[in-house]
């Protein structure tokens, strides 16, 4: 099977999509002749010409409105916000208009698009540019928020999210661009929003993650596994809706449970993962479930605090043995 | 389209302002030049935006300022602080992430700030700060004060909500803050044409009732005398101005960015580096006959001692305490100073 990185498997889903319905159209700030600011977009422009990917002046909001507005009318927009940082100026369009439009039109206004672009902390961008928004995000009823961690997923996530017939929030780890795995040629992968899957087989416990902290647990899972600890990883895939069954069936298997997340710890989606838990199985647990997160700071630049303040390897190690006792 | 903008009217240029602006234009350029260096050798981390070529123009209009007047800048922000007076030692160490940088290392190159200066930032988001100097300016109005606030942002932020609402508060209410559109003419790989409807800056402020002007910004006197104008008007009359600097920029957006050859060609970068800033200066000193070669290569060398001087204060700074981590999140003490 061909090996891609994540950037071009994304790259695949957005020419497929496009190529299969001509509906499709990829707006947003140097998309097209710069090929993406991550070039995530690289040859979009010339396969398919300025009028199917546009380049946009820096205006997110007006530009994330356009797009709902296209597609209040029948077109299927993908809107590259440069970050996700930028896309909080957009937070209107997505809030006010996107995710509310089907709901306040009784049904006549669906509102079938897809807001894209990196999310979460890279490497010393400082406070502004340093940032995982999946749980603002995912509070909002009428989004689907997404978080692909390899290119596999990647890939079947976008097409599905591109012919979904929601506003689905797809949030990239910017992190995640250069690495590779496999992506099978010629055949076509949807994957399904809302399934999680086992990334990796255990019974002593559950880690429960998402985007770039599921390559965090698997890290730590294949660590852990030479000492004969096994966990379970399960990788959320779709932050909203949630796969509670998936969660439920694992800590039910293992009794213990760590949730692992790049951004904050107060109202995170590992509170939310948590609240599910105790209401699940909580006839099931050996011991608290745990959280690993971002310091609850700004994300400073100065590299050793910078290290202090996000969750790694070494903090999600130290929560499981925690989990199961062994410290 | 917009018009050509005005030749440097200045009859004020007497040979010690040329000193101290050729000065601070070198140090500028030197200490960046070593900030791409430190870049490369991973001393310096993250986005880091290099002013150089726009050097005029923070030299320039700084120099207007009073010390307590305010300055709030973007994320190119390395040349304004220098301008302003922050200390290269200070500026080079927060590039570092050290603990005696002017934010303590945790800012970066984007974030600059010494409140000691009033130089309230440098801001990531692109136009998130230009509401932010139209506070300033109401805040001076406010308390009955003279001051002016200046705020440099890219021209590429001109498209962007903020600067319309900060731009119409700031005229319907009169308050002294003078808007500066850095006009390097790309917005990351974006050539102006290709991301505004109408590039006649005058037309814009017109919108707002605030009067404008274009200049040539290459030419540090051009820019001095523009923002003198507009920053008596701002005193005197609380009225605020837009000013366009057309200038370039030499290097790419940031160190991630080819310098040319992508979205610019070479030809186009060879052509404008001939208007370098600093040369034009030099030049006309020289023909004044107010700087000889052996006085510029002296004044070169004392720079480039001062700027290895901040590389050496920043290299041997601790990183900053594990504890400051959690420090300032919130104003810890309950009273409120005044
Ligand atoms: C709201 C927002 N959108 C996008 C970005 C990413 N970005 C950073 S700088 C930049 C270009 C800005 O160009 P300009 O305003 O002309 O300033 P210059 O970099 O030329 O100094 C972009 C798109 C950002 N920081 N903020
Ligand atoms: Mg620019």
């Amino acid at each position: 099977m061909p090996i891609v990185t994540y950037r071009d498997a994304l790259n695949q889903a957005l020419r497929e999509e496009m190529q299969h319905d001509d509906r499709v159209f990829l707006m947003g700030e140097e998309v097209g002749e710069y090929n993406g600011a991550y070039k995530v977009s690289r040859g979009l422009l010339d396969q398919f010409g300025p009028m199917r990917v546009v380049d946009t002046p820096i205006a997110e909001l007006g530009f994330a409105g356009i797009g709902v507005g296209a597609a209040m009318v029948g077109l299927r927009p993908i809107i590259e916000f440069m970050t996700w940082n930028f896309a909080l100026l957009a937070l209107d369009q997505v809030v006010n208009a996107a995710a509310k439009m089907l709901y306040m039109s009784n049904g006549q206004f669906p509102i079938p698009m897809v807001f894209r672009g990196p999310n979460g902390a890279a490497l010393q961008l400082s406070a502004q540019h340093s940032q995982a928004w999946e749980s603002w995000l995912a509070h909002i009823p009428g989004l689907k928020v997404v978080t692909p961690a390899t290119p596999y997923d990647a890939k079947g996530l976008l097409k599905s999210a591109i012919r979904d017939e929601n506003p689905v929030v797809f949030l990239e780890g910017e992190m995640l661009y250069n690495t590779k795995g496999e992506v099978p040629e010629g055949e076509e992968i949807l994957i399904p929003l809302g399934k999680a899957e086992r990334k990796r087989q255990g019974e002593h416990c559950s880690v429960i993650a998402h985007g770039k902290t599921v390559l965090i647990a698997i890290q730590v899972a294949d660590a852990l596994a030479k000492e004969g600890i096994n966990l379970d990883v399960i990788d959320l895939r779709t932050i909203r809706p949630m796969d509670v069954e998936a969660i439920a069936e694992s800590v039910k298997k293992t009794n213990r449970a760590v949730v692992v997340e790049e951004g904050w710890e107060m109202c995170g989606v590992g509170a939310q993962v948590v609240d599910y838990i105790q209401r699940e199985c909580f006839d099931f647990l050996d011991a608290p479930v745990l959280r690993v997160h971002q310091a609850d700071v700004p994300m400073p630049y100065a590299k050793n605090l910078e290290r202090a303040a996000k969750p790694d390897a070494q903090k999600l190690t130290a929560a499981v043995r925690k989990v199961l006792y062994l410290e | 389209m917009a018009k050509k903008p005005p030749k440097s009217t200045s009859s004020k240029s007497n040979s010690e302002l040329n000193h101290s602006f050729l000065r601070s234009m070198l140090l500028q350029r030197r200490f960046e030049e070593r900030a791409a260096e430190a870049y490369a050798l991973g001393k310096i981390g993250g986005f880091c935006h290099l002013y150089i070529g726009q050097e005029a123009i923070s030299t320039g209009a700084l120099s207007v300022l009073r010390p307590d007047d305010y300055v709030v800048t973007a994320y190119r922000d390395h040349g304004q602080a220098l301008a302003r007076g922050m200390t290269p030692r200070s500026v080079m160490a927060e590039l570092f992430g050290r603990r005696d940088g002017c934010a303590g290392g945790k800012g970066g190159s984007m974030h600059l700030f010494d409140a000691k200066l009033n130089f309230l930032g440098g801001h990531g988001i692109v136009g998130g700060h230009i509401p932010l100097a139209t506070g300033v300016a109401f805040a001076i109005k406010y308390r009955g004060g003279d001051q002016v606030c200046l705020c440099f942002f890219g021209e590429a932020a001109v498209n962007i909500g903020a600067f319309h609402e900060a731009l119409n508060m700031a005229g319907l209410w009169k308050v002294p803050a003078v808007f500066i559109i850095e006009n390097n003419r790309y917005g990351m790989g974006t050539e102006v044409s290709r991301a505004m409807a109408n590039e006649d800056v005058n037309a814009r402020a017109a919108t707002y009732n605030i009067p404008a002007e274009s200049v040539d910004a290459q030419d540090v006197f051009a820019v001095r005398d523009a923002v003198t104008r507009a920053v008596d008007r701002a005193r005197a009359e609380k009225t605020p101005t837009l000013l366009e600097m057309r200038t370039y920029r030499f290097m790419g957006h940031s160190m991630s960015d080819a310098v040319s050859g992508t979205y610019r060609t070479k030809a186009e970068l060879e052509q404008e580096m001939r208007r370098d800033p600093i040369i034009l200066l030099h030049n006309r000193m020289t023909e004044a006959g107010e700087i000889d070669d052996a006085a510029y290569a002296k004044l070169d060398d004392e720079i480039k001692v001062e700027v290895q001087d901040a590389w050496d204060f920043a290299d041997a700074s601790p990183e900053p305490e594990l504890e400051e981590l959690y420090k300032n999140v919130v104003v810890e003490s309950l009273v409120t100073s005044h």
